[in-house]
């Protein structure tokens, strides 16, 4: 069941002095099912910040219709998305924590809005935090934790009211990787053991990568490209996509860096592409492409590329220096052409 | 030297009508000043509860009486105060006064103090679903104490400076009593004494105002 609905939403903020006014988003539909990770990727601008907000109403939609839990959201007063907030979490890429308050202050917060007594806040609280593995720090002021812990409070005091739904926006961005395989984590637990759905906003790949079900790429406020987190990976369509996969794993070498592997490699360069789900008979793609070469006894040598790992499936372009007589080579080529996707690189300058 | 003992009793006295002068126009000045910035605040384009028609007017206000020296609207605001029946001369009328200048005064200090909260935080606690009225009082208030606490000191020192001249109105305190003991008695032992007390009053305020906010910003 779909928990979340957008249809046809735009968001339009009228012209600033001198300027001409700007859709952060584009005429959107999108729909995300109960219990499912999402990531929304998008450069700075692309309207994914903004998309996010209109979900849990801090922005109002321009036109469209939003339904969260089935509560249409769009058209709500105040009073009404308010109770529809205490049902979505939002993290922040600043944390946002009230230096004003202890962790304990913070967490309690939210509790206090949904009108929980002192006794209830207090369990919620310690359970909470122990959660996130914060117990100890529960009287500690923001500025005594490092940015790690302060999005596991964050995201503690998002989770407080049992919401169903958690927005990160990107809660990752002001974390250094270590961190930010540490809070990654942590969401995915709050996804695996509280069946909470998350959408997640973010501009890094590595992020989508290791926790998105499914990816939605945006590009100046429209959804240029959206499908299961593999396929985006192992088969972008959309050049936004293409650029964003490439952030992660090289494909076919651009002309840059022909130039450079010609000054070590001179033979014919190929790149194949492997993805998992295509393996052929009888064994993956890989081990019959490189047995095949052994066999037509044409030398390789890897000199471009990379492989990555996607939900625990494989796919990745590796660039190839084929050396050996031309009616081997060809005939290989011939041969793998029926077993991968394979593009030649540069034919033209191609060495005999 | 000798004067300054003579005159023990009116020191005494006017010691106490300047902190009375200076805690009443803190008191309802900042009360007022504090509602006045935090409407400034809120009703900005952006803000939490943005009006341009009550911003535009309040902002129009506090420019029109922040300007006025302080000496001419002690005297401009006496025809209106006489005007709704109150006395417009002595201590409750310099009260009056005081209030309003501070007011003007502290609006533009608190509205600069609440600007520099972070506006993530309080999207944080709208994202929590907590009405504007919570978040105003909960959340952008507290985060700012510290910073309002400063604000406030500085605005007592004016305060303070403001109850000086309040002589030409006749009040009393001890600017009056440098004016007409001191001043025009050519007896500069009297001044300096009353000036050495007014010192006393502006470094003890500056020393407590930056020790809580000490306190409250934790550093």
């Amino acid at each position: 069941m779909a928990i979340i609905e957008i249809e046809g939403v735009t968001k339009a903020y009228p012209a600033r002095k001198g300027g001409s006014p700007v859709t952060a988003v584009d005429d959107v539909s999108l729909s995300i099912e109960a219990g499912e990770i999402v990531g929304v990727v998008g450069y700075s601008g692309a309207g994914k910040s903004t998309l996010v907000r209109l979900v849990n109403a801090l922005e109002p939609a321009t036109s469209g219709t939003i339904r969260v839990d089935g509560t249409e959201v769009t058209g709500l007063g105040e009073r009404g998305l308010q109770k529809v907030r205490l049902g979505i979490g939002m993290i922040f890429q600043q944390f946002n924590l009230m230096h004003s308050r202890t962790v304990y202050g913070n967490v309690a917060f939210p509790l206090v809005v949904a009108g929980l007594s002192r006794q209830e806040r207090h369990e919620r609280i310690v359970e909470l935090l122990t959660f996130v593995g914060l117990a100890e720090k529960a009287h500690a002021w923001p500025e005594q934790l490092s940015g790690g812990q302060k999005q596991r409070v964050a995201i503690a005091r998002a989770l407080a009211t049992n919401p169903s739904i958690l927005l990160a926006d990107e809660a990752t961005s002001a974390l250094d990787p270590e961190t930010t395989v540490e809070v990654l984590d942590l969401l995915r637990r709050v996804n695996d053991e509280l069946g909470i759905t998350i959408v997640v906003i973010t501009h890094e790949m590595e992020v989508v990568k290791s926790i998105a079900d499914r990816v939605v790429v945006m590009e100046q406020g429209r959804i240029v490209e959206e499908g299961p987190a593999f396929d985006i990976f192992a088969r972008p369509r959309h050049e936004a996509t293409r650029r964003f996969v490439r952030t992660l794993v090289d494909d076919v070498p651009d002309e840059r860096a022909v130039e450079h592997l010609r000054t070590r490699h001179r033979g014919r360069l190929v790149t194949v592409t492997f993805r998992d789900d295509e393996a052929t008979s009888g064994g993956s793609a890989q081990t019959a492409v490189f047995a095949e070469l052994v066999a037509r006894s044409v030398e390789f040598e890897i000199v471009f590329g990379g492989m990555e790992d996607v939900q625990g499936r494989a796919f990745g372009h590796l660039t190839l220096e084929l050396r050996g007589a031309d009616a081997d080579v060809d005939a290989a080529l011939g041969r793998l052409r029926e077993l991968v996707p394979l593009t030649e690189v540069d034919p033209a300058r191609e060495v005999g | 030297m000798d004067r300054v003992w003579e005159l023990r009793e009116q020191y005494v006295s006017d010691f106490f009508v300047t902190l009375y002068l200076a805690a009443g126009g803190l008191l309802l000045g900042g009360l007022l000043g504090l509602v006045v910035g935090t409407a400034l605040y809120v009703t900005r384009s952006g803000g939490i509860a943005p009006s341009r028609a009550v911003h535009t007017a309040l902002n129009l206000v506090v420019n029109v009486f922040r300007p006025i020296p302080f000496i001419l609207l002690a005297i401009a605001l006496q025809s209106a105060v006489r005007g709704l029946g109150v006395t417009a001369i002595g201590n409750t009328y310099a009260i009056i006064v005081i209030v309003v200048a501070s007011t003007f005064g502290i609006a533009r200090i608190v509205e600069q103090n609440l600007l520099s909260v972070d506006t993530g935080v309080l999207e944080a606690a709208r994202s929590m679903g907590a009405s504007r009225t919570r978040v105003v009082f909960t959340v952008l208030i507290p985060e700012a104490y510290g910073l309002l606490v400063l604000g406030f000191t500085f605005a007592t020192v004016a305060i303070v400076d403001m109850t000086a001249v309040v002589g030409v109105i006749a009040a009393d305190g001890l600017g009056n009593l440098a004016l007409t003991y001191g001043q025009r008695q050519f007896n500069p032992w009297v001044t300096w004494t009353a000036i050495a007390l007014v010192i006393l009053i502006v470094q003890t305020v500056q020393f407590a105002g930056n020790a809580w906010a000490r306190k409250v910003l934790r550093r």
